[in-house]
């Protein structure tokens, strides 16, 4: 059918340095892991400390991974990312706090459904939440970033006060389920068994979220998207669909992760997921923008620091974040695994 | 000349405080290979964009087959079976080369016959089906890219510069891939500043300036005219 002429193809080899680089990023949690081993010097402070962090990491990633869509797949800086934590966390303990009995039960599998039951409330709410910002508030503003930014806050001010007026203007303390209280015993270490579900929890949604982007055509929809989205309607895919069903799924998310840091800190404020802002931004920056494996290792990081720093520099605890930010942005200056390129 | 598959009528697009297409008309007709020329920053590329609707007419017509494009959005417009070639290839770098053949068959699955005739056309990408786009060289990121409009039988393709900056070896490979494209009865409307490609493949040819076409013709009138050229162009084809 064709005349072309043969010609062998080649493909340009990667130098040892370049593949050093790509690898890097992977290589971090378990070095800094490693670090902090030899740092610490206790074996069980150690395990204490490195399922804290990843527990801690987990649950940012939780929060930060719809929003590292968001920004590569629709270019909305979304401050008001922050609401859908405080209403997720306000929404699932609610639905806890409903379900009393069950989480007063010594039940491991009630007390589970129970914080399943919150979850999926959360997440549904937080969900149909996230529909009505970006249909009302992000839609109009698409391509304007100063815009963007102003009416986002607006809109997590006018969430927040909402909360106030529904949950009254107090902090709301809570305590988590009976089978999760307390702490078991390994190696010497006491491994809280909350945080031993928010790893398995985070690991769970990641894979999930792996699994969807990597083996689904929706997922090659997204993942085409956050690099070109021009390209990819040009293909014949309503791109604004994707962008709804993205924001939908990373409202979702970030009340998942208000669930959980919410029965991690014991205590919800109208105020948390602004508070929470901070790290995720953090998380989404050096994970580099549109990278959900960029945004995994990143908060695995934050959490990790964290930990690490507290425990053997407490005065460097505020600034850790800040300063595993300058390190990594001064490597990388788009974030370790940037999918969408700096325009 | 043939009845057309596309129009465009009196066509105003601007970008930003520019105003680049003026009062554009143009008519491609169905089957055959129309070349879009002229000088840098005449409004070629735009005029691509505007028929796929990635910038937006602000006033004029551009129907294909009688059916207005401009209330469509761009995905719409790529349903109705137009194949686009963006002159920067659009590839999407961080997926394969199958993936990214995967995305250009918006109706699930490639059909294999055409799969088959692709490899034949472009050996590389059945080399390099696993790998990441992102590590092909330039040459074979073209071949993709005019591969993926190929991945689906298209009523009309807009390519954008196929040839630029390759290689002589690749360029024949590209021209032989339009000129199977060409005999298969597509519909073609390339902006190509290869002379030798575009004498190769034209049929008929539109020369725009200041952002709309002043001079329509067969191919061959214009490249056997170097003072035609001359004097739509600025200079002889035959010296770029």
């Amino acid at each position: 059918m064709s005349d072309a002429p043969d010609h062998s193809p080649t493909l340009a080899a990667l130098s040892i340095s370049d593949r050093l680089g790509q690898a890097m990023p992977y290589i971090l949690v378990p070095l800094l892991v490693v670090l902090g081993f030899f740092a610490i010097g206790s074996s069980s402070s150690w395990l204490t400390l490195t399922v804290s962090g990843l527990a801690m990491g987990m649950m940012i990633f939780l929060m930060a991974s719809g929003l590292t869509l968001v920004f590569g797949l629709m270019d909305i800086i979304n401050f008001g990312h922050g609401a859908f934590i405080s209403v997720g966390a306000f929404v699932g303990i609610s639905v806890l706090f409903a379900l009393g009995d069950w989480t007063a039960a010594t039940s491991l599998s009630l007390n589970l459904i129970a914080v399943l039951l919150a979850i999926v409330a959360a997440m549904v709410v937080t969900g149909i939440l996230g529909w009505g910002f970006e249909r009302v508030i992000v839609r109009p503003v698409y391509g304007q970033h100063l815009h963007q930014i102003l009416v986002t806050v607006g809109g997590l001010i006018v969430i927040e006060q909402m909360i106030h007026v529904i949950w009254g203007p107090h902090e709301i303390f809570l305590t988590r389920p009976e089978t999760l209280k307390g702490a078991i015993t390994y190696w010497g270490a006491a491994l809280e068994k909350y945080r031993l579900l928010a790893v398995v929890l985070g690991l769970i949604v990641f894979v999930a979220m792996r699994l969807v982007l990597r083996r689904t055509k929706i997922g090659l929809i997204v993942r085409a998207g956050v690099q070109n989205g021009e390209m990819v309607q040009a293909l014949g895919y309503r791109l604004k669909l994707v962008f709804v069903g993205v924001f939908i799924a990373g409202s979702a998310l970030a009340g998942l992760g208000g669930v959980m840091w919410g029965l991690y800190q014991e205590v919800i404020t109208a105020g948390m997921g602004e508070e929470m802002m901070i790290l995720v931004f953090i998380v989404v920056i050096i994970g580099g923008l549109g990278s959900v494996e960029g945004a995994f290792i990143g908060a695995l990081l934050v959490g990790l620091t964290q930990n690490y720093i507290a425990f053997l520099a407490p005065k460097l605890a505020l600034i850790s974040n800040i300063g595993l930010m300058a390190v990594i942005l001064m490597w990388r200056p788009q974030g370790m695994m940037p999918v969408v390129k700096a325009k | 000349m043939s009845d057309p598959i596309l129009t465009l009528q009196g066509v105003h697009t601007d970008i930003a405080q520019y105003h680049i297409l003026e009062n554009l008309d143009l008519i491609v007709p169905r089957g055959g290979v129309t070349m879009l020329l002229g000088r840098n920053g005449v409004g070629k590329t735009t005029t691509l964009r505007t028929i796929m609707g990635l910038w937006k007419a602000k006033a004029g017509e551009i129907t294909m087959d009688g059916r207005n494009l401009v209330p469509m959005a761009t995905a719409e417009r790529a349903r109705l079976g137009i194949g686009y070639v963006p002159e920067d290839m659009g590839i999407f770098t961080d997926l394969t080369v199958a993936e990214n053949m995967s995305l250009a068959a918006a109706s699930g699955t490639l059909d294999p016959q055409r799969l088959n005739w692709i490899f034949a056309t472009f050996p590389a990408l059945s080399t390099f089906w696993s790998s990441e786009a992102g590590n092909l060289s330039g040459g074979q990121k073209q071949m993709l890219a005019i591969a993926r409009a190929m991945a689906e039988e298209r009523q009309l393709y807009l390519i954008d510069e196929p040839t630029k900056g390759l290689a002589p070896a690749i360029v024949s490979t590209m021209a032989s891939a339009l000129r199977d494209l060409k005999r298969q009865g597509a519909s073609i409307l390339l902006v190509e500043q290869n002379f030798a490609v575009a004498k190769a493949l034209g049929d008929t040819a539109a020369v725009m300036d200041d952002g709309h076409v002043i001079w329509t013709g067969e191919m061959a009138e214009l490249a056997n005219d170097a003072h035609l050229q001359e004097r739509l162009m600025g200079l002889s084809m035959e010296t770029l």
